[in-house]
């Protein structure tokens, strides 16, 4: 299903050629990350560790709601991948 | 060919270059680099003239960034510098060593990675994990990190490491099997009786004297040590220093028994230069006897430390000898340290030091 991403700026600012917003196709917010990898190799590394999980100070929302590897997306879904306030 | 030296500064908030002529007397600057990442520290490889930079960011994890045209442009990656599924993740890269085609990088929580293709992916040298201390190392106040990375220019299977605050670490076959090497250097912030344990100490920085072979030296939280046996055992070499407590140490390009140390005033008392007056200290004789280096560095109120992989030499003729403050001001002497002057200020917290010098 489709699903529409929105990166943060200090992500994109690291993956020349990328962009801030993305549509792809994803199930999950793992297959947004396995997809964005794909396209912008080491991507995966910016945003999980490698427990796996995301990282500490990095966020997943899905539709206003904070998300884990795991979470399931809906088609049309928003997906914002954002620094969170505590690491800088 | 005139020459040119170019000074790479990590700092907390991104990678510094100052450049000058071989007078090493005008100097420009530029940066920051690597998107002000935190950069704990930045190398060159003296063969190609690659630079590397060793980061960890709190939000974007742990990457080594390189350039290949001076600094000018970066690229970074990750790629492999992991531990595996479950383990506490690498949080961060703290130092870098070249050797003959090979990249090496340590890591917090400590650990070694190796890299053959210029930083592009990494593998883990999991012998060093694999030894039956680890589960006892602690970390010291900045973590468990491995800071000093001493690969043997002369025998490509030694490697030395620096792990605070675990000691220092030996390989003799590449880095499958390690040992420790501490006999003699002290841990004081131990119960009495247990104040030479086989590992633990608090290494703050390891080198080894120019060409390779068996001479190091270190400063340690507790003394400044030279072992002229690879490190089996440690001698003090800090009678006629102004402290025992320190982190930086840096060679002479081409003399084995000169080195520089940078002393503070202790790790209770602020971790200052002492009297609030900078100096750097010199020995030519391999730590028999030292003297104070102050001409044109600040001789009042000088309230700044000096961190781990902090000052460094270049290898021109006289050496050039530098080091970075906590407070963001980088400091040079063109004659081996007879005279010095601030070269940047203002920076942000400078981690490390190193230099590269380039013809044209």
């Amino acid at each position: 299903m489709t699903v529409t991403v929105k990166l943060s700026p200090l992500l994109v600012d690291l993956f020349p050629g990328s962009s801030r917003r993305v549509e792809l196709e994803a199930a999950s917010v793992r297959e947004v990350i396995d997809e964005l990898d794909r396209r912008w190799p080491g991507m995966r590394d910016r945003i999980c560790d490698t427990r796996p999980a995301i990282r500490k100070h990095m966020n997943v929302f899905v539709d206003g709601e904070r998300s884990t590897l795991s979470t399931p997306l809906k088609h049309g879904a928003d997906v914002f991948i954002i620094t969170a306030i505590s690491g800088g | 060919m005139p020459e040119r030296v170019l000074v790479l500064i990590g700092t907390k908030k991104g990678v510094f270059i100052a450049e000058s002529d071989a007078d090493r007397r005008k100097w420009d600057l530029r940066g920051p680099y690597c998107e002000t990442w935190p950069m704990q520290h930045v190398i060159a490889d003296q063969n190609t003239g690659t630079i590397y930079g060793a980061g960890g960011n709190e939000w974007f994890g742990p990457a080594v960034w390189k350039s290949d045209d001076l600094g000018h442009s970066w690229t970074h990656s990750s790629a492999g510098l992991a531990y595996k599924e479950g383990e506490e993740p690498v949080k961060s890269v703290w130092s870098l060593a070249a050797r003959n085609g090979t990249l090496y990088a340590g890591v917090e929580p400590a650990g070694l990675f190796a890299s053959d293709d210029r930083g592009e992916s990494w593998s883990h040298v999991e012998g060093l994990r694999n030894h039956p201390s680890r589960t006892e190392w602690n970390p010291g106040g900045a973590g468990l990190i491995l800071h000093s990375l001493v690969p043997d220019p002369a025998d490509e299977s030694r490697i030395w490491v620096g792990i605070s605050s675990a000691g220092v670490f030996y390989t003799e076959d590449g880095g499958r099997t390690w040992e420790p090497r501490n006999k003699g250097t002290r841990a004081d912030f131990m119960p009495e009786d247990q104040r030479y344990p086989e590992f633990g100490q608090c290494v703050h920085c390891l080198v080894q004297a120019p060409g390779g072979g068996d001479l190091l030296y270190q400063q340690n939280h507790c003394g400044m040590y030279r072992s002229e046996d690879g490190g089996r055992t440690w001698q003090s070499i800090e009678e006629g220093l102004p402290s025992t407590f320190g982190f930086p140490a840096a060679v002479h390009p081409r003399e084995r028994e000169t080195l520089y140390l940078l002393p503070l005033n202790g790790d209770i008392y602020g971790r200052f230069v002492p009297d609030a007056k900078a100096a750097v200290w010199r020995t030519r004789d391999g730590g028999r006897t030292w003297e104070d280096l102050r001409e044109g560095l600040p001789q009042e109120n000088a309230f700044f430390g000096v961190l781990r992989q902090a000052m460094a030499t270049d290898r021109m003729e006289p050496a050039g000898v530098y080091f970075g403050t906590s407070g963001g001001a980088l400091f040079a002497s063109g004659d081996e340290g007879e005279s010095w002057s601030c070269i940047a200020e203002h920076l942000p917290s400078i981690s490390s030091v190193e230099t590269l010098v380039i013809e044209g």
